[in-house]
């Protein structure tokens, strides 16, 4: 991969900032999605900026599919301590028990579809009118056609026909009773740029994004973290390597990828080095060709 | 003037349906290794499925299902890559008259346009459509490229041909604003995409990724007025910044520096810039583009929507006349009202005429217009129900344009550019 000589576009967070403080002044109660992924870290940290020396004026909304790398759980919560932060989390676990939400079976069995069951619950307990989302065009092809604002229904549908315009940087988050938007503030960002404003800013990042022990499996061609959230064959053998992460979702749904970076700047090597994309490691996209799409239509963010 | 190579450069990409405009950034992606092996695995596995005997490399920007099927671009779609200089963001957009509103979108932010001619045809309707646009949003730069020089035995004669015939469009419809080239390509077989051309030796220019390299963009905004739209008041009322009262906003155009005398529009008050800040950093001053917050020796009083503006102070009236191109499919008519956003500030507009209509394809003015169809390109006249603070778009093109938002669909429905 190419990467123009190792600098994160100082004009990428000038856009960032801009479209946070349009969030905040357009909406009525906005909500900033936080996985405590490094997108989902870098929104933070625009939000900060956006809105110093007062404070980030919308709380952080965690769907927690029961399925976390404990790691990550550890960190969201350092991080809302440290900011004096408001979070809300809301359970997968929940949606479950009320029927509303029916747990998937068999091998490959993943809580990643589920969550749309429980973020749209969150959206209408809180009547949030905006989600701010850590989504990046370049991750996925159908991500590469949405807006910085997108309307979703109250089933929080993605129509792709139905995309309003974005002209120049001018913002329409109007919208009727029932609708509500998803907003993008890192939209443009590539993900070597988030790596790089990670290290520039030098940002605090879950431990299991640099290289560590784990237990393992093979399966597929990928490499999978063993945990009792995922029902293996018995000839899928556990073995312990010094792996890494290159995207954070739930355990069911991330694989690892063999590594020794340990620090912020091998972590970077590697990527511009990487033959595979970031979501390559994503076990939920291989489902189809249009397995994103999908999702986006029945309301994934 | 201030010229610098940006770090981030932005290209508006449109074509024809066949034009081979989406094997074209896909050439681009694939011979600056932007693309991951795993990505091009899957559209191998594709290309195989739909029995063909190549890489299809369109099938890595289409992204819909929709478009995979019928083998087309239909929405705006953002592409991203990297050289060793510069961060590239393609906006690709579909070439055909349905979808002028999506490449008028994908120009609006384009310091680049790249235009693709297929050498088989020459110029059709379809690029008299994409030079006006390019025309139209003052898109700086063109990039013509004159696509499947393979399918016409690399002709030097037919490539001159062309050249001619859109330089003759150029100057006889006036079409300025932007500076252009012309390139001799052939995307599927990638010749003068990264490397040259073994088969057009008469071709002695510079490869498409080199004239993308060289593109100056011209920080001209430094030298425009300077104009700086209020989009957020921080007003913290801790204890520590009890009377702290920051005015955040983007920079739209020109300088802001710390001791600046600034009047506030509408209401014309006047007072000094005591700190331009981000974030932590105190600034001496900031430029076209950044987002900060403005600090001033006075309380004013501005709000979101206000605008603070130096030397050359807006004209600002309430009646405004403006190219528009429509984008909704209910028409734009006289006597209807529509919300008008320009920048972070909105007002209520009323329709008092429509003016007449350019075709996009003849470019020929039609006057005698009763409404304006989705796609169509026009100029009207509008009364704002407060002042609307636009320069005009020929001047200042960071604060010379506007969307029209439906009041009842709340949707976006048509953009224009002040007179």
């Amino acid at each position: 991969m190419n990467v123009f000589d190792g600098q994160f576009p100082r004009e990428l967070e000038d856009e960032s900032i801009y479209i946070m403080r349009e969030v905040a002044a357009q909406f009525e109660r906005p909500v900033l999605l936080f996985s405590g992924g490094k997108d989902s870290i870098t929104l933070v940290r625009l939000a900060e900026k956006a809105f110093y020396p007062g404070k980030i004026p919308f709380p952080l909304l965690h769907v927690d599919t029961g399925h976390n790398f404990p790691e990550t759980i550890a960190f969201r919560d350092a991080l809302v301590e440290e900011l004096g932060l408001e979070l809300h989390v809301r359970y997968v676990q929940d949606s479950i028990d009320k029927k509303i939400a029916v747990e998937e079976s068999g091998k490959y069995a993943s809580r990643n579809a589920l969550q749309t069951v429980t973020l749209l619950a969150a959206i209408e307990e809180f009547k949030f009118d905006a989600c701010i989302g850590g989504a990046r065009r370049d991750e996925e092809k159908a991500r590469a056609k949405e807006r910085v604002f997108s309307v979703r229904d109250d089933f929080g549908q993605w129509d792709s026909k139905k995309q309003r315009p974005e002209l120049f940087d001018m913002l329409n988050g109007r919208i009727n009773v029932g609708e509500n938007v998803r907003a993008f503030p890192i939209s443009n960002w590539t993900e070597i740029d988030v790596w790089n404003y990670i290290r520039e800013e030098g940002l605090e990042i879950p431990s299991i994004y640099y290289a560590h022990q784990r237990e393992v499996f093979q399966r597929d061609g990928m490499i999978w973290p063993n945990s009792t959230f995922i029902n293996k064959d018995e000839n899928e053998k556990i073995e312990t390597r010094t792996v890494r992460f290159r995207t954070v979702g739930d355990m069911t749904c991330t694989a690892a990828v063999e590594s020794d970076a340990d620090q912020i700047e091998t972590v970077i090597e590697e990527i511009l080095s990487a033959t595979i994309s970031e979501r390559g490691a994503r076990i939920d996209d291989k489902r189809s060709e249009s397995a994103m799409e999908k999702r986006k239509q029945y309301g994934y963010f | 003037m201030d010229i610098s190579n940006k770090q981030v450069l932005r290209i508006a990409t449109a074509g024809s349906v066949d034009d081979g405009k989406s094997t074209l950034i896909g050439r681009l992606l694939f011979d600056t290794k932007s693309i991951t092996s795993d990505k091009l695995l899957a559209i191998e596995k594709s290309s195989r499925r739909k029995g063909l005997d190549y890489i299809d490399l369109s099938l890595l920007t289409d992204g819909l299902v929709a478009e995979r099927e019928q083998g087309i671009t239909i929405d705006v779609a953002h592409i991203y890559f990297a050289t060793k200089s510069r961060k590239y963001i393609i906006a690709d957009t579909p070439g055909h008259i349905e979808y002028t509103r999506n490449m008028v979108t994908g120009a609006s932010n384009a310091d680049a346009s790249l235009i693709l001619i297929d050498a088989r045809n020459g110029l059709v309707e379809q690029t008299r459509r994409h030079l006006y646009i390019a025309h139209l949003l003052r898109v700086p730069k063109v990039v013509v490229c004159i696509n499947k020089m393979d399918l016409v035995g690399y002709d030097h004669a037919r490539f001159k041909s062309i050249v001619y015939e859109v330089k003759a469009l150029v100057t006889s419809a006036s079409l300025a604003g932007f500076d252009i080239s012309f390139l001799p390509i052939s995307s599927l077989y990638g010749e003068n995409i990264v490397e040259g051309s073994q088969e057009m030796p008469w071709y002695l220019g510079n490869s498409l990724i080199e004239v993308l390299e060289a593109i100056e963009v011209k920080v001209q905004q430094r030298e425009l007025p300077s104009r700086f739209p209020v989009q957020y008041v921080i007003r913290p009322k801790t204890q520590k910044y009890h009377d702290y009262r920051g005015y955040a906003g983007k920079v739209a155009s020109g300088v802001f520096k710390v001791g600046d005398m600034v009047t506030v529009l509408p209401s014309g008050a006047v007072s000094e810039i005591c700190a331009v800040q981000k974030y932590r950093t105190e600034l001496n001053e900031a430029i076209a583009g950044e987002s900060v917050s403005v600090l001033l020796k006075d309380d004013i009083g501005a709000s979101r929507g206000d605008m603070l503006v130096k030397e050359g102070s807006i004209n600002f009236g309430n009646e405004i006349t403006s190219d528009v191109c429509w984008m909704d499919s209910n028409p734009l008519v006289a006597g209807k009202t529509y919300k008008l956003q320009h920048g972070v500030s909105e007002s209520r507009v009323k329709v008092l005429g429509l003016n007449h209509k350019v075709n996009t394809e003849s470019l020929l003015v039609e006057s005698g217009i009763s409404d304006f169809q989705l796609n169509d390109i026009g100029e009207v006249v509008l009364r704002s129900s407060k002042p609307v603070l636009a320069d005009s778009y020929w001047q200042n093109r960071n604060n010379g344009a506007f969307i029209l938002i439906d009041e009842f669909t709340n949707n976006t429905v048509g953009v224009g550019f002040v007179a």
